[in-house]
């Protein structure tokens, strides 16, 4: 005997299919896009939004965090323009900037659109016009299957950016990809953004997340890296924080090719629900991939890293490093998968997760899994939560330091052992002062 | 000036200062000598505001104001300075970031302006060179990975740089070799005059012969049980502490 069960829609999940029917005529893409756009948007019917009972979501319940659906985003007007352009830092010379307010590429904003080394244009044009490489890469087959806030992403997915950086380019700024959020009216954004490392390029890449205003945006965005053979990228994301009203489902998808140097490491200021999922596959052999980031929430913030690496193939090795500081009432989540395919053999995984809770209401979910089917790997993961060493504590008070001065002392150089991953000299000064001054405001 | 009366504290319901009284005056060295577990360390910390203990009863006064309901910077920032038995590590602090840290801090206790760092980098390369100390270590992390007598220097070091009214030496000789010994010794000595008093706490007699104390005090169970001039120290090194032990229970 079997008993079916029938999942009962929210109204956010009713309201998202029925927007579905509603624009998908009008998204952008041809026969292909459209039949993957379809398959998420079936995928999504069938399993709603994730919640507990998901195991990758066991510990973020995105169905309860979005009850219903906001309207869908559209395009800025001149005059939010005109006041993201103001809150924008001044472009240095030959600086290439790519913004996007929400979810929707910004030409007037953005800077070097067309170089000799890179392309820049809006995602639009790529799944309207792109060839099938192009289509397929975005289609990311590979990765994040079966997430249905990933298919959702993918049912709706527009007016993102797509930077191409041509093969042997070596960028001497950092790249970057400005996502600003109005949030004047509650609004829904789901854009998807590609970067193609061409092979031997090498750059950095800073993705920021910026608010403006307190009302209810839901983000859903992804952004899929693909790094060509002996491409050399840095990745670094800041995610702003955020008001506590937006729901935020960031999908990093990352396709990690043969000589890769890839270093992606996040620094999430938390405010509202976030969860940031890190799909990556190493595609062929002797890549090194580093996942790293510190987070940082108070309040009643709730922040979720999640991430899936995928050793498909030998001789790579990964690196997973993640700092957390959990104040007030807030919630952290740490859950990373390292797979190791059976022929994979000769991989180097290890993963780390090391949390201080602060506040007396604070938690932590840690939850790191190992699927190894190769037998000559060397993996390994760890994870520690814990309060403040009360013998360091002591001792620097004894010194003089006023106890909130020496909590900041401490938490900042627990949260720095991740930012030091970060090559880049000047970005890594910027999430130093960041780090710090969050640190000041949770000791004010 | 230090002055503890009938000091009574307890750790977990377990009482371990048992009416302790002590004077330590104005310019004076005074050595606390005693078994392990008389609850030398314990006294160490309590006089400079480590939390946990119960203070059941008594009063501790520097210079003449009672600093028990301090916490530890307000006590630090009075002039009190403990130089750890074990100085703790600090990973990712380099250990020239938390010497500014602490200057600055006690200077902003005291209403006064902060260090301007080619003053402060003077400053702590004069005292770090007399004491032997490499510029080196002052950008490495703050104790981590410094050999046992590094980490006495460095507490010398910070002492120096914090100049403080009332220095308590919890066992700086132990893990010392002689060498290691003498440096933190001169660099103690280095320090005495100007009206500023030490409290030496120490298993062994060595450690006054290099910082020759004015007074000794044996320790027991929680309570001074003896006190004298410097000879007492000759003669607990000949006899033990048998003698005390059993006096105090």
């Amino acid at each position: 005997m079997s008993a079916t069960v029938t999942r009962i829609k929210s109204e956010a999940e009713t309201s998202l299919e029925s927007a579905f029917a509603v624009v998908r005529e009008t998204l952008p893409g041809q026969a292909k896009v459209r039949a993957f756009r379809d398959e998420a948007a079936a995928l999504f019917a069938s399993n709603g939004l994730p919640t507990r009972r998901v195991e990758a979501w066991h510990y973020t319940d995105l169905r309860a965090a979005m009850r219903t659906m906001s309207p869908l985003a559209q395009p800025p007007d001149e005059a939010l323009i005109a006041r993201a352009g103001a809150s924008l830092s001044p472009a240095a010379e030959g600086q290439v900037r790519a913004v996007l307010i929400d979810g929707y590429f910004v030409e007037a904003l953005s800077r070097g659109l067309i170089t000799s080394d890179i392309t820049m244009r809006s995602l639009d044009v790529t799944l309207a016009e792109g060839d099938h490489v192009a289509i397929e890469i975005l289609s990311t087959p590979n990765l994040g299957r079966g997430d249905a806030a990933l298919a959702l992403n993918t049912a709706f997915m527009r007016g993102g950016v797509e930077i191409d950086i041509e093969p042997g380019y070596h960028a001497a700024l950092p790249i970057e990809l400005i996502n600003i959020s109005r949030a004047e009216r509650p609004a829904a954004i789901f854009s998807r953004s590609m970067v193609r490392a061409g092979a031997g390029s090498k750059f950095t890449l800073l993705e920021k997340h910026v608010s403006l205003g307190a009302e209810a945006v839901q983000k859903n965005d992804a952004l899929v890296l693909f790094t060509s053979g002996r491409s050399h990228v840095e990745h670094v994301f800041v995610r702003e924080r955020a008001p506590d009203s937006q729901t935020h489902v960031h999908s990093l998808l990352l396709n990690v090719w043969e000589d890769v140097k890839l270093n992606s490491y996040a620094l999430v200021e938390g405010g509202g629900f976030l969860r940031r999922q890190i799909f990556a596959r190493l595609e062929s052999e002797r890549a090194e991939l580093s996942l790293s980031g510190s987070t940082l929430l108070r309040g009643k913030d709730h922040a979720d890293t999640t991430l899936v690496v995928d050793h498909a193939n030998p001789n790579n090795s990964s690196r997973e490093y993640f700092k957390h500081i959990v104040d007030g009432a807030a919630t952290g989540v740490f859950q990373g998968k390292i797979i190791v395919a059976p022929h994979a053999q000769k991989t180097d995984g290890t993963m780390k997760s090391q949390t201080i809770l602060t506040g007396d209401d604070a938690a932590m979910y840690n939850k790191p899994e190992l699927e190894i089917f190769a037998d000559d790997v060397t993996c390994g993961h760890g994870a520690t939560v814990g309060a403040l060493d009360p013998v360091q504590l002591f001792y620097a008070m004894s010194r003089g330091l006023p106890r909130a001065d020496a909590e900041t002392l401490l938490l900042e150089a627990f949260a720095g052992d991740a930012t030091d991953k970060v090559a880049d000299e000047t970005l890594r000064e910027m999430l130093i002062t960041r780090v710090r001054n969050w640190l000041n405001g949770r000791a004010a | 000036m230090l002055e503890i009366r009938n000091l009574h504290a307890s750790i977990g319901g377990k009482e371990i200062l048992k009416g302790l009284t002590l004077t330590v005056k104005d310019g004076d060295v005074a050595a606390i000598m005693g078994p392990n577990g008389s609850g030398k360390s314990t006294l160490s910390y309590i006089v400079s505001g480590r939390e946990g203990y119960e203070v059941t009863a008594g009063e501790v006064f520097l210079n003449g104001e009672n600093i028990l309901a301090m916490p530890a910077d307000e006590r630090a920032a009075k002039g009190l300075f403990l130089a750890f038995q074990y100085p703790v590590e600090i990973p990712g602090v380099t250990t020239m970031t938390f010497l500014k840290a602490a200057m600055n801090a006690q200077r902003k206790h005291r209403g006064e302006k902060e260090l301007p760092t080619p003053e402060f980098m003077k400053i702590v390369r004069a005292a770090s060179d007399k004491l032997g100390v490499a510029q080196d270590m002052l950008r490495r992390a703050l104790n981590v990975g410094f050999s046992g007598g590094e980490k006495k220097r460095m507490e010398v070091l910070q002492m120096t740089l914090l100049d403080p009214k009332f220095g308590i030496l919890d066992e700086t000789d132990s893990g010392l070799d002689i060498d290691a010994l003498r440096v933190v010794a001169d660099g103690v000595n280095a320090l005495r005059g100007d009206g500023r008093g030490f409290l030496v706490i120490t298993h062994y007699q060595r450690l006054l012969e290099y910082i020759k104390p004015d007074s000794v005090h044996v320790m027991a169970a929680g309570r001074i049980v003896k006190s004298g001039g410097p000879e007492l120290a000759h003669e607990l090194e000949a006899n033990g502490y048998k003698d005390y032990i059993g006096q105090a229970a």
